[in-house]
């Protein structure tokens, strides 16, 4: 499980990889929290495509990103979500809050 | 399609670790009835759902055991079940509701709709301070479809 993180200008991406459940989510958690401390972006995109497995813990993850990037008056995008874990997200009301985009409105291949 | 009926059974203490040892071990006895890719996952994403439960909401102060039996019929049909001997679920009804989590934090309180959507069927049973017993049924279509699929591709 790892996540890197690539800032520019106001924007921050973070690279989700492998799998994300109970156990590694809380890693995930901190490195993108505290990138949004650091950088306050006014755009958090959070991509999935290299994310091997991910159960509703993915669905907190990006919530509570969420919550952190909204303080700072930040939006934030999710790319790159296999079919899975789209289905996953959409059981939540997370559509309400962040973007879903797909590969090639995102500009970047899996 | 598998000849043979089959059965495992994994007892795991409720650490956190286990909960990609638990879906990998599930998805690697199931594979003997040649799932889809998406079957697979499917079959991952709710084990994981309900060992993690296991792991948070029944033991949550302390580690107590899982018990995972896995089984495949002759036609394909998966049943997996998931045991604790923790708290127990007051109102199963309820816990089934999207959305509904007795822990805040990061919990997105969709467990249970993962389960069964990633599912055939559901069955919850539940006990107060008994334990709690989660019953996945799914059938795999996976090689039988492939082998009703036209052969007119080989050369
Ligand atoms: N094995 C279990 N033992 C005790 N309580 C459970 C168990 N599984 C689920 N629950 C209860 O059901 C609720 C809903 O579970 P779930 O849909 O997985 O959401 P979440 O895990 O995000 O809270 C939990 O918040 C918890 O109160
Ligand atoms: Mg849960």
């Amino acid at each position: 499980m790892a996540v890197k993180i690539v800032t520019n200008g106001s924007c921050v991406t973070a690279y989700i990889e492998g799998e994300i459940d109970h156990h590694n989510a809380p890693a995930l958690r901190e490195s993108i929290d505290s990138a949004i401390e650091k950088s306050r972006p006014k755009t958090l995109k959070l991509d999935f495509g290299g994310v091997s497995f991910m159960d509703s813990s993915g669905v907190g993850l990006v919530m509570g990103r969420y919550k952190n990037a909204a303080r700072y008056g930040g939006e934030v995008e999710v790319l790159n979500l296999s079919r899975s874990a789209e289905r996953i997200m959409k059981l939540s009301a997370l559509e309400n809050f962040v973007r879903f985009k797909k590969s090639a409105e995102a500009g970047r291949m899996n | 399609m598998i000849n043979t009926a089959n059965e495992i059974k994994i007892t795991l203490t409720s650490r956190s670790v286990n909960e990609s040892f638990s879906r990998a071990a599930i998805a690697a006895f199931v594979s003997q009835a040649d799932p889809t890719v998406e079957e697979l996952n499917d079959i991952k994403t709710a084990v994981s759902e309900a060992v993690t439960n296991c792991i948070v909401h029944a033991y949550p102060n302390t580690h107590g055991k899982i018990y995972i039996t896995a089984s495949i019929s002759l036609a394909g049909k998966v049943l997996i079940r998931i045991r604790d001997q923790g708290l127990g679920i007051e109102d199963v009804k309820k816990a089934r509701e999207p959305l509904y989590t007795t822990l805040g934090g990061d919990r997105a309180g969709l467990g249970f709709s993962v389960m069964e959507s990633f599912s055939d069927k559901l069955y919850v049973r539940s006990k107060l301070g008994k334990g709690t017993t989660v019953t996945i049924e799914k059938q795999i279509w996976g090689k039988l479809k492939a082998e009703k699929a036209p052969k007119a591709q080989e050369s």
